[in-house]
């Protein structure tokens, strides 16, 4: 399985290493996305600190679902989902790899949002490790709810417009942690932060659980 | 086609009547004792007497919910896989979605008197609200046309995922709610509201009407489920026959 | 000689529609069989079903000793299907799709197996995207070369080759069977493949119409 899980996740960082997808095209759409939330609230100083969590956590919703339909239509061109299933692959670890190679684009997604954000909403990154921590716990949540959906449509010609409806309800408690967590964070109220990092922590460990046991039969429909 | 075989369709239709009956005697006599038996709130007024629909209707979201994430488990273990509980999940889910639809009507009907506003971040309203959506997406995957099989295990894992979401909704709305310390909102159920005799009984009868309409419901969505899986078979051995044909 | 394949009274389904209305057939290992039949007659169908990826609903599945109907998963690694998807990640050159498929195996064996299919140099470090059809049907070639599977199974392998390509690829076949594997081909092109294969089956309305050739225990069997 953990061979699988590598292969898997040197396979789609190697296509987004050749194709660029992310890095040109979803982390301007995030930064975009940043930049109208800013207009949209205002230049007003006061206004635009208490939102920046949120804005920051919106602007990476919208970036993972297209990085999940990304990472989906990777494998459904030209029957690359059947080769997975012709060439053994352990469904778990297609799950995994895929989930680290998402987890790793975002990440590096959010740290150049993160900073950003900081600059542009005028709030200081405070209480670091905190920040790291919630911020990669949340990730793996989102991305974990994400794929499983995603394989959940994959066969379906309503992916596109299904998946939002679907996605967005089941990760509002990521939405809700992930944006008290850096509230925490930025007043430098580290403890009421822990608590939070438990909901995420909870939330990514639960669906990680679901898609490992049931990417194989959801495979199988695809 | 094995619900034939099961229960003698007289029977069951029989049964059906007479739930149809139980719902619709419990539902008229709730709303006559709601509204004339049973006393205006010292503080609330008239308002109350939402009490006698509000609570049972909310009720019946949850075993909807409930009934659905056990069908659907049942429908997943291999030793009970059988396409009737897949059925079974639907049919449960849409009356869930309907109900919840309506929870969140009559709440708004209470709020805006007693709280003065149609909306407000309750952790239970908003819970209940997500419950809506996150069904109503579920009912949306549903709809996607597949082979039954394919259809049925897609089905049960979403609705695992969704049941599993909502206590974890729950305690963040919560969490988040005690983080803001917004003004209580006066809760009437336990706030100055002396329940008298023939309000109990009244909110008794209302669950047990609801409970009885529910159950009424799901069997009618659940028979008209199997009538459709008995075309489709139909439906299947033609084609079958079909494409026997195209090859003389 | 051994069965490869046994097939009885076969049928699956997409959805309600009927790939496959009761098939019965037998092949043999070692044996090249063509299948031919009209667009839609079931010929990806079956290919499909026999690499596992499609359930059999009823009737009996035996390839290369295992019951289809039991575990379709173990079959899978030991059958090469080409189909008219070509199952290669477009954004990847033809070297690394390789490489992932295979597993990593050793870098001579990806390179023999590339050279083998005539993808040197260049080429095969050109993301499949960019690659014409023909060479993309070279690379797909060259992942069966390097994995040598049992039974292959070869869906209008022609179409898209040139003269050159079509040369290569009765050798590959040529080969493969005489290193004891079986070879069923769908194809239009009924002169050339018959030229070298063992029998022929007909297929038509998702069923076997006739064979002729090899041992045909099996034939027009009346489903009612």
């Amino acid at each position: 399985m953990f061979r699988d899980t590598l292969a898997l996740c040197r396979k789609d960082l190697r296509v987004e290493w050749m194709t660029r997808i992310t890095s040109l095209q979803v982390v301007p759409f995030a930064v975009v996305i940043v930049v109208l939330f800013g207009f949209a609230l205002g230049p007003d100083p006061k206004q635009l600190r208490p939102a920046a969590p949120g804005v920051f956590w919106l602007a990476v919703l919208f970036s993972c679902i297209l990085g999940v339909q990304r990472s989906m239509s990777v494998e459904m061109s030209d029957g690359a989902i059947d080769g997975l299933r012709l060439a053994g692959f352990d469904p778990a670890g297609i799950f995994l790899g895929k989930l680290l190679a998402l987890v790793g684009e975002l990440v590096g997604l959010e740290v150049l949002l993160s900073i950003l954000t900081a600059v542009i909403f005028g709030v200081t990154l405070a209480s670091f490790w905190l920040l790291v921590a919630a911020t990669l716990l949340a990730t793996v949540g989102l991305v974990a709810v994400g794929l499983l959906y995603g394989v959940l449509l994959a066969s379906s010609r309503v992916r596109e417009t299904l998946l939002p409806l679907l996605f967005f309800p089941v990760i509002s408690p990521v939405l809700i942690a992930g944006t008290k967590v850096w509230q925490a964070a930025l007043d430098r109220h580290v403890s009421t932060g822990i608590g939070w990092l438990e909901l995420l922590g909870v939330f990514g460990a639960i669906y990680v659980a679901i898609g490992i046991v049931s990417f194989g039969p959801l495979l199988e429909d695809a | 086609m094995s619900s034939v075989t099961l229960f003698p369709m007289s029977k069951v239709d029989r049964i059906q009547r007479a739930l149809g009956f139980v719902a619709l005697i419990g539902l008229l006599a709730t709303v006559g004792f709601g509204l004339v038996w049973t006393p205006p709130d010292q503080f609330m007024g008239n308002l109350v007497r939402l009490i006698y629909i509000h609570p049972p209707l909310a009720w019946v979201g949850f075993i909807a919910y409930g009934m659905n994430f056990l069908t659907s488990l049942a429908y997943l273990w291999p030793r009970t896989r059988d396409l009737r509980w897949d059925q079974l999940a639907g049919a449960s889910a849409e009356v869930g979605v309907l109900f919840t639809g309506l929870v969140l009507v009559t709440g708004s009907i209470w709020g805006r008197p007693a709280w003065g506003t149609w909306w407000t971040w309750d952790p239970l309203l908003t819970t209940t609200a997500l419950l809506f959506v996150l069904y109503l997406g579920y009912l949306a995957l549903r709809r996607v046309p597949d082979d039954p099989k394919l259809r049925a295990r897609r089905s049960a894992i979403a609705a695992l995922i969704a049941f599993i979401d909502v206590p974890v909704v729950y305690f963040a709305v919560l969490w988040w709610k005690s983080l803001h310390q917004a003004p209580t909102v006066l809760n009437p159920l336990t706030h100055k509201t002396y329940i008298h005799g023939s309000m109990a009984w009244t909110l008794l009868l209302g669950f047990v009407a609801f409970t009885a309409t529910y159950a009424w419901m799901l069997m009618i969505r659940y028979r008209l489920g199997a009538d459709e899986q008995q075309a489709r078979v139909a439906d299947v051995v033609l084609a079958l026959h079909e494409r026997q044909e195209e090859g003389r | 000689m051994s069965q490869a394949i046994e097939l009885c009274r076969a049928v699956a389904f997409a959805g309600s529609f009927p790939l496959l209305a009761g098939v019965d057939l037998s092949i043999g290992s070692g044996e090249v069989v063509l299948i031919e039949g009209a667009n839609g007659a079931g010929k990806t169908s079956l290919l499909r079903v026999l690499a596992g990826l499609i359930p059999v609903a009823t009737g009996s599945i035996q390839v290369l000793g295992y019951d289809l109907l039991v575990e379709r998963r173990s079959v899978r690694t030991e059958v090469g299907l080409v189909g008219h998807q070509s199952f290669l990640y477009e954004d990847l050159t033809a070297h690394e799709n390789l490489q992932f498929w295979m597993r990593r195996p050793a870098v001579q064996v990806i390179e023999a197996a590339l050279e083998r299919v005539g993808i040197t140099g260049r080429i095969a470090r050109t993301p499949v995207a960019r690659l014409s059809t023909g060479q993309r049907r070279r690379a797909v070639l060259a992942l069966l070369v390097a994995r040598s599977p049992r039974l292959w199974l070869l869906d209008e392998p022609h179409a898209g080759l040139d003269t050159e390509g079509r040369e290569l690829l009765d050798g590959l076949i040529t080969e493969a069977q005489r290193s004891g594997a079986t070879v069923l081909i769908s194809s239009h092109e009924i002169d050339h493949v018959s030229s070298f294969a063992t029998r022929t089956v007909s297929m038509s309305g998702g069923r076997i119409n006739s064979s002729d050739g090899g041992n045909s225990t099996e034939d027009v069997h009346d489903v009612s």
